[in-house]
């Protein structure tokens, strides 16, 4: 908008209305925008509708047998997919023992004082560069760190505690165990963020209330702190939950994709994902169909549980902001 | 013991007042004990949780470091019991994948922000965008592979370089829009306003003013975009495929470098597994690369 210092012959003012360029480009600057938004939308309802088309022959197959059938036999066509629903949720739950306690722990440690504010910075960039590990990288260094190292103390377990369910198989190669471990470590950084953000959120007025009152540190953590921040810190451990239901290179290299229930932490098993990343690359025609079917119930699965943690994290930075 | 002490210094009437208490800190007491014991807890656990990324860089510099040469670089992958081989085509497949990932998301992802953030920021459908924008990067890497298959393979009849990119599009796009949009967001309502003063439109708000202020830590948000696809390989599993030769046409299917790790973790020769390693370190290498370029162009400037 170039102004011209000569008034304009006919005008008793400087400003001059947009031209009608300007306006055109405005409104189509906007209808771009608008488009831009909408397409996210968009396609997530495309996503939606193209699985659930693929998956429609399937479903008019075996309905809701699908989900509880143990079998998935590709020769005789019938197929089910209880064991893998059931190894999906079994080492998602585990790896969120696991990590999401590991991650909850460091999210303390890194807001609460225990380090000097520059040693924080760089241990907190430690654990960003984890996320930054490609899963393919940690299903091959489970393969040639994690089970060597896990294997001598799952056997001797096995050998001595035998009758404990979760210890009632060897472990000769992959298994859940190793798998779990992986992806704890996968879902650490993700709960480890998001805790942060969450504690961070704790007004210090509390912190300092809490101190005045004569509590130890740890007192002030794990009594005001943590509670204050338990509804952000919930959401990173549903947000991690998902994040690990959908993982699936780690697990397709270290679970040992094997149609089986058990609870056996040494067993080999098998996830929704890792299912999908094993057969579908040679699947023939039904047994697409059946993945298609498969991978309908994993996003059902992860989209409930991740619109579950953002409707609590918006809900909680809504409401906290307000503090 | 602090009862003793007041009537010593001469406090007859101490019995009169509450009871005195020792309020010192005591480490031996059981408060002070357990405070020092989760102490310790907590720094057991911060160091177990770091170990896992030191044996990773252990291992992809002991084991991948072993292997890098500029053959590595060069050469197409080794079959069966073939000796030697490099993992070129992989490198250039992943770069190219990720480059038509960007070219499709990055356009989208900022009209999108620029919406979210300056169009009508809370208009439904602003809402309902950006709420799934935060759905879809929590998405099951697989699934956008499911997806594009379905959508693309299907249709185009054949794999290609370019599903593979739409299908590391899909994963990239909410990263970018939501980094571009809270960028957007932290420019101050005070130079918006000022420009509106001036007589601008909203689209020369956003242009002039907006994107530029912003621009930084856009640039941020979509390197760490691209970080985050680099690495991804469930996506190309059905969509690029793989293939042992040297990309031709975006319409070809084409090799990766995460498809080339997974398919060499599983081989039982020794020199696929030494190629997996070196792969792993030029992935990590790469999606690092990344990272550090957006702190270095993110950091905040004074």
């Amino acid at each position: 908008m170039s102004v011209s210092l000569e008034l304009p012959k006919n005008s008793h003012s400087l400003a001059q209305a947009p031209s009608v360029v300007a306006y055109a480009v405005n409104r189509a600057f906007s209808v771009v925008a608008t488009i831009g938004a909408l397409t996210i939308i968009a396609l997530v309802a495309y996503i939606l509708y193209e699985i659930g088309r693929q998956a429609v022959p399937a479903m008019q197959q075996s309905g809701l047998r699908f989900l509880v059938d143990t079998h998935w036999d590709v020769q005789k066509g019938s197929f089910g997919i209880l064991p893998q629903i059931w190894g999906t949720l079994y080492s998602s739950l585990l790896a969120l023992l696991i990590g999401g306690f590991v991650g909850v722990t460091i999210a303390i440690f890194l807001t609460q004082g225990f380090l000097p504010p520059y040693l924080a910075v760089s241990f907190r960039t430690l654990i960003e560069m984890l996320a930054a590990i490609p899963s393919v990288v940690f299903g091959l260094w489970g393969i040639f760190v994690v089970i060597p190292f896990v294997r001598p103390g799952a056997n001797w377990l096995n050998e001595h505690f035998g009758s404990i369910p979760f210890f009632s198989s060897s472990l000769s190669g992959p298994g859940l165990l190793p798998a779990v471990i992986v992806l704890s470590i996968m879902i650490l950084p993700t709960v480890a963020a998001i805790s942060q953000d969450a504690i961070g959120l704790v007004p210090y007025k509390i912190k300092e209330a809490a101190y005045g009152m004569g509590t130890t540190r740890w007192e002030a953590i794990l009594k005001v702190i943590v509670p204050t921040a338990a509804v952000g810190i919930s959401s990173a451990l549903v947000l991690g939950f998902g994040r690990a239901l959908g993982e699936t290179m780690a697990l397709a290299m270290l679970i040992g994709n094997s149609n089986q229930i058990s609870l056996s932490l040494f067993s080999p098993a098998n996830t929704l994902a890792a299912l999908l990343a094993s057969n579908f690359p040679e699947a023939a025609q039904t047994e697409r169909q059946a993945l298609m079917y498969a991978a309908l119930v994993l996003l059902a699965i992860t989209l409930i549980v991740n619109v579950i943690g953002t409707i609590i994290l918006v809900w909680t930075s809504r409401k906290m902001g307000k503090v | 013991m602090s009862a003793d002490t007041g009537r010593q210094a001469g406090f007859e009437r101490a019995s009169d007042f509450a009871a005195p208490v020792n309020l010192a800190y005591n480490p031996f007491e059981f408060r002070g004990l357990k405070n020092s014991i989760l102490t310790v807890g907590v720094w057991l656990v911060a160091i177990l949780g770091a170990i896992p990324l030191f044996s990773v860089i252990y291992m992809l510099l002991v084991k991948g470091g072993a292997r890098l040469n500029a053959l590595l670089f060069t050469e197409l992958p080794p079959a069966g019991f073939e000796a030697g081989g490099g993992i070129g085509n992989a490198i250039q497949g992943t770069l190219v994948t990720v480059a038509i990932a960007a070219i499709i998301s990055i356009p989208i992802g900022m009209f999108a922000a620029i919406y979210l953030a300056e169009v009508r920021p809370d208009g439904q459908i602003a809402v309902w965008a950006r709420f799934l924008s935060k759905v879809l990067t929590g998405f099951p890497s697989i699934l956008a592979g499911v997806f594009v298959y379905a959508a693309v393979v299907l249709l185009m009849g054949s794999y290609s370089a370019l599903a593979g990119g739409i299908a590391l599009a899909v994963l990239m796009l909410p990263t970018v829009t939501l980094t571009a949009e809270g960028a957007m967001r932290m420019v101050p309502q005070k130079m918006k306003d000022a420009a509106i003063g001036m007589g601008c439109t909203k689209a020369q708000v956003a242009w002039s003013v907006t994107l530029p202020t912003a621009l930084p830590s856009i640039v941020t948000g979509v390197i760490l975009g691209v970080a985050r696809v680099a690495g991804e390989s469930a996506p190309l599993l059905f969509t690029a495929l793989f293939s042992n030769y040297w990309l031709r046409s975006i319409r070809e299917p084409t090799a990766s470098l995460a498809i080339l790790i997974y398919n060499f973790s599983s081989m039982p020769f020794e020199n696929q597994i030494e190629l997996a390693w070196a792969a792993s370190l030029v992935l990590v290498v790469i999606i690092l690369g990344f990272n550090i370029l957006s702190r270095f162009i993110g950091r905040p400037q004074v």
